[in-house]
């Protein structure tokens, strides 16, 4: 499964937590993220990587969202 | 009684570069060198290569006559820094008694934080699915009361896994053991032990000591000691850090060596590292060992005193020149050399001036390399460069400081 890096909006908190809430696909497409269902640190053991996992739900259906110094990559 | 944790990352250069490329996991792969700059070994390799037999340390076409399908991946040690110490950081959660036995082994001392979380097992359990969460790679824990029995644990049973080592059941799984098991036992070590009918750790273990002694010399009683669990060698604390000892860096040369030039020229290199490394730990060295080993492997090392401390490369470089030409006699091309700096002392120490030479000339060298120092920090390694350097970009083209520097360890320090 290829590992599919990602341009995303995050909300950065006053107290460090990182949300993201949008991401923007390759062809320009913007899909909200509606909720984030999980956060910890994890690997990402299907397309390779480490960071930390954001599990979201978007449009009904769940994602693997992960942030791996930086850079964000999707899960499917 | 001490809980002490050995945590052994499972085939680690080889876990992690599967991590990132699932498309080869089911594969046999090895992380080697690049054959083409001559390095071509093979670092690690996964269980799959494992159990076709290919062996750490052995050239690339060896393993791919055993594996055929050998992947072979070149090693990202930035990627492999991050991954050790991502792990130590796990362990930080657990304790603040962490010593590392290279990038891969910890010890970790859990006495102090078995009433928080439990017996040293359940801690073993919570690093081993952390790791494996959250690094994605797997690693094996001994669990034992010295740091001995926590090691012969973690190699016991692999990979994914907890042993434990306990008072009451070392003697029935550690003693039936092949004696090259244990830490210190090596090659020279093990065949000197067969030749007194010694071949198990319990053969140790049950040997009176002074027969040991007289073998083995001092090392006799200190075998004894870990084979019937009474090491007590602490685990460090954070911080703790073993006091540098020498500095030394060496390189496989991209090709052959065939002339004192071609030395020179890859120790000017070497030095430049070892002596920039003395100049940020604020050390110097009094004396300097130079490594050769020549086409056919065969190797030789050989030390001299300097007169006086120094942290210049140039006196490095003079230094083992010297002990070079002294002693090489070129019956073969040179193949790897390494250059180190030995008995260190601080760079402030006193030194007796000489009354015939002029001292203020060294004190400029020495404010000349602290200066070039300053520039490589501000506009990187390349930005001041020996000229000697552009003879042969291919020989020097290297920068050992900045270049991957891992350090074997010692047990004793």
């Amino acid at each position: 499964m290829p590992r599919i890096e990602l341009d995303i909006i995050v909300e950065h908190r006053k107290d460090g937590l990182a949300l993201p809430k949008t991401i923007i696909w390759d062809d320009g497409r913007c899909f909200d993220i509606d909720r984030v269902l999980d956060i910890r640190k994890a690997a990402a053991t299907k397309c390779g990587g480490i960071g930390i996992r954001y599990i979201c739900r978007i449009k009904g259906r769940e994602y693997k969202i992960f942030d791996e110094d930086g850079k964000w990559f999707i899960e499917q | 009684m001490r809980s002490i944790l050995h945590v052994d990352m499972n085939n680690f250069y080889a876990s992690v570069e599967c991590l990132y490329r699932p498309e080869i996991r089911h594969l046999p792969v090895a992380v080697a060198g690049d054959p083409l700059n001559r390095h071509g070994i093979i670092l690690a390799k996964n269980m799959i290569a494992k159990h076709l037999g290919v062996k750490t340390g052995e050239a690339i076409w060896e393993a791919k006559q055993k594996a055929p399908k050998l992947v072979t991946v070149p090693p990202d040690f930035a990627k492999y820094l991050k991954f050790s110490r991502l792990a130590r950081g796990i362990l930080y959660d657990y304790t603040d008694q962490i010593e590392a036995f290279g990038l891969d082994e910890n010890w970790a001392d859990v006495t102090g934080s078995l009433s928080i979380f439990g017996s040293a097992h359940d801690i073993a359990e919570l690093i081993r699915k952390r790791v494996k969460d959250e690094l994605g790679i797997t690693v094996s824990i001994g669990v034992s009361f010295n740091k001995i029995f926590a090691k012969l644990g973690s190699d016991y049973k692999k990979p994914d896994a907890i042993t434990d080592i306990m008072p009451d059941n070392f003697k029935s799984l550690v003693w039936p053991l092949p004696a090259s098991d244990l830490l210190y036992v090596g090659k020279a070590t093990s065949r000197k032990l067969t030749s007194i009918g010694i071949t198990t750790i319990g053969g140790i273990a049950n040997c009176p000591k002074d027969v040991l002694c007289r073998k083995l010399g001092k090392w006799g009683e200190v075998l004894w000691l870990f084979a019937n669990g009474l090491d007590t060698a602490p685990v460090r604390l954070l911080g703790q850090e073993a006091a540098v000892k020498s500095v030394g860096n060496g390189i496989t040369c991209p090709r052959d060596l065939t002339a004192d030039e071609d030395v020179q020229l890859v120790f000017t290199v070497l030095a430049e590292s070892v002596a920039a490394r003395l100049r940020d730990y604020n050390l110097k060295c009094t004396g300097v060992e130079i490594q050769i080993r020549d086409k056919n492997l065969y190797y030789m090392t050989r030390q001299q005193k300097i007169s006086r401390p120094t942290f210049l490369s140039s006196d490095i470089i003079a230094a083992a020149m010297q002990l070079f030409r002294a002693n090489y006699r070129w019956f073969y091309p040179v193949r790897a050399v390494a250059l180190r700096g030995i008995n260190l002392v601080t760079a402030d120490t006193l030194v007796e001036l000489s009354l015939f030479e002029d001292e203020s000339k060294n004190l400029a060298a020495e404010n000349l390399a602290r200066t070039i120092d300053g520039l490589r920090k501000r506009f990187g390694h390349d930005s001041i460069l020996r000229a000697s350097s552009l003879l042969d970009r291919n020989l020097t083209g290297f920068n050992p400081k900045e270049d991957h520097t891992i350090h074997p360890v010692s047990y004793f320090r």
